[in-house]
């Protein structure tokens, strides 16, 4: 069996200056600080993230906003991180909002080889701006593209050694469908066990799909 | 006596049946979980990943990887399961949520809502709440009738839409508004209001009914 175990640094080495960077978690909640911190301690720059919410200033996908590494940022909600509104309003982050749904979809469709989401959310809103438009059987919907990273970093409650991950209670959020939709899938485990200690039934993120595991846990 | 935001929560709790899946915004829709009337049993959605959600967890009750969509950590029902946020939101956009209880910033006559934005100022995002009123059977808006003056029932919304012809119900301290394609229909009138003073902090004509009823409120 391939030994998918590094450490954080090696992890972030996969970060390059320009990556686009999908981060796990609901503000802040099941997302991976230690690989975060890591991508912060490895100064690599203008990198795209991709997640449900920026964080706080302090927790999670919000450190990579304060840092001024990241340089974009596609999210649903950015309210509990001041700085993501400061920066855009600077015009010194590129910022798209996508509504909650619409971004998860996005997601998936990236990693499940899908061509798009076709969703009535965001009809009539400024989130339709730019947007091709289609009706189907009399109904109106948007078109919105799939969204793909060069990097997903996750967090898993247990994690074997082949990658097979379990999130716990509201730690899935976006990261079951980042695990589909990157070039490179990083999980840190909270906690790692050997294979075959998770029951198949309880695997959320196949580990055939998770390239690295980062042992964590200390947080 | 009772604040114009438990009058509203109370009043807006009268409208859940039992059984339905209600999903409740932060702040004063959150409220109406207090007010869930004797024999109805609802449950509460949560947009990051939980349907069957109780009350937000006290210290010792804690379990980091179960929140609310605001982070906050909550406990859950028996019964309550946890979902990914495909999942979620597929319960959400699908219409599998029976009633949506959200402020609101504006509502117009044409049941058009802005709750998300106020450019150049607020710029949270719009998180799920785009989802939840494209998606949701019952749009409730709970809010006090005007904001430090500022009328917020208006002909037409000026702010950004979260989106378009979305709402149902409006409930205040002062009345409850049934949204119809004629436009605002006041349902109930607080105790001691007179129709024109509702309407002199509304801007939209109000249509009132010949069996127009007094709204129950709490002392």
């Amino acid at each position: 069996m391939k030994n998918k175990i590094i450490t954080a640094q090696e992890a972030a080495g996969f970060v390059k200056n320009g990556s686009t960077l999908m981060v796990g978690g609901f503000l802040g909640v099941g997302t991976s600080e230690l690989l975060v911190d890591a991508i912060v301690e490895s100064g690599v720059e203008n990198l795209t993230v991709i997640a449900n919410d920026t964080g706080f200033e302090t927790i999670g996908v919000g450190k990579l906003i304060v840092s001024k590494q990241a340089s974009a940022a596609i999210a649903s909600h950015v309210g509990t991180n001041k700085e993501t509104g400061r920066r855009f309003n600077e015009g010194d982050l590129k910022l798209e909002l996508s509504p909650q749904g619409t971004l998860v979809e996005r997601i998936r469709s990236g990693g499940t080889g899908l061509g798009g989401v076709l969703t009535p959310t965001g009809l009539g809103t400024e989130v339709e701006v730019g947007k091709q438009k289609i009706t189907l059987d009399g109904k109106e919907y948007l078109i919105e593209m799939p969204l793909r990273a060069d990097v997903a970093i996750l967090k898993g409650t247990i994690v074997d050694k082949s990658g097979n991950v379990y999130y716990e209670g509201t730690t899935k959020n976006f990261q079951i469908v980042m695990a589909l939709a990157a070039d490179t899938v990083i999980v840190e485990a909270e906690k790692l066990v050997e294979v075959g200690e998770i029951d198949p039934n309880y695997v959320m993120t196949p580990g055939a799909l998770v390239d690295y595991i980062v042992v964590g846990g200390n947080e | 006596m009772a604040s114009a935001k438990e009058i509203i929560a109370n009043r807006v709790a009268m409208f859940l049946n039992d059984g339905d899946v209600v999903n409740l915004g932060i702040g004063l829709p959150t409220m109406v979980g207090d007010y869930i009337p004797e024999g109805v049993e609802v449950f509460i959605q949560s947009e990051n990943g939980i349907l069957g959600m109780d009350r937000v967890a006290l210290e010792g009750e804690i379990d980091k990887n179960v929140s609310n969509s605001g982070g906050q950590p909550v406990l859950v029902k028996p019964g309550a399961m946890y979902f990914d946020s495909t999942v979620s939101f597929g319960i959400i956009r699908g219409g599998h949520v029976d009633v949506t209880v959200l402020g609101a910033l504006q509502v117009d006559e044409k049941g058009n809502l802005a709750s998300h934005t106020v450019p150049g100022k607020m710029m949270p995002g719009m998180g799920g709440a785009m989802d939840l009123v494209v998606g949701a059977k019952e749009v409730i808006i709970a809010t006090t009738h005007t904001q430090k003056g500022d009328v917020k029932l208006l002909k037409n919304i000026t702010l950004p839409a979260t989106a378009i012809q979305c709402v149902n119900y409006i409930v205040t301290e002062l009345c409850v508004i049934h949204v119809t394609n004629q436009g605002f229909e006041l349902m109930e009138i607080a105790p001691g209001i007179t129709v024109e003073e509702v309407q002199a902090q509304t801007e939209a004509q109000l249509i009132v009914p010949a069996d127009l009823k007094v709204m129950p409120v709490l002392e």
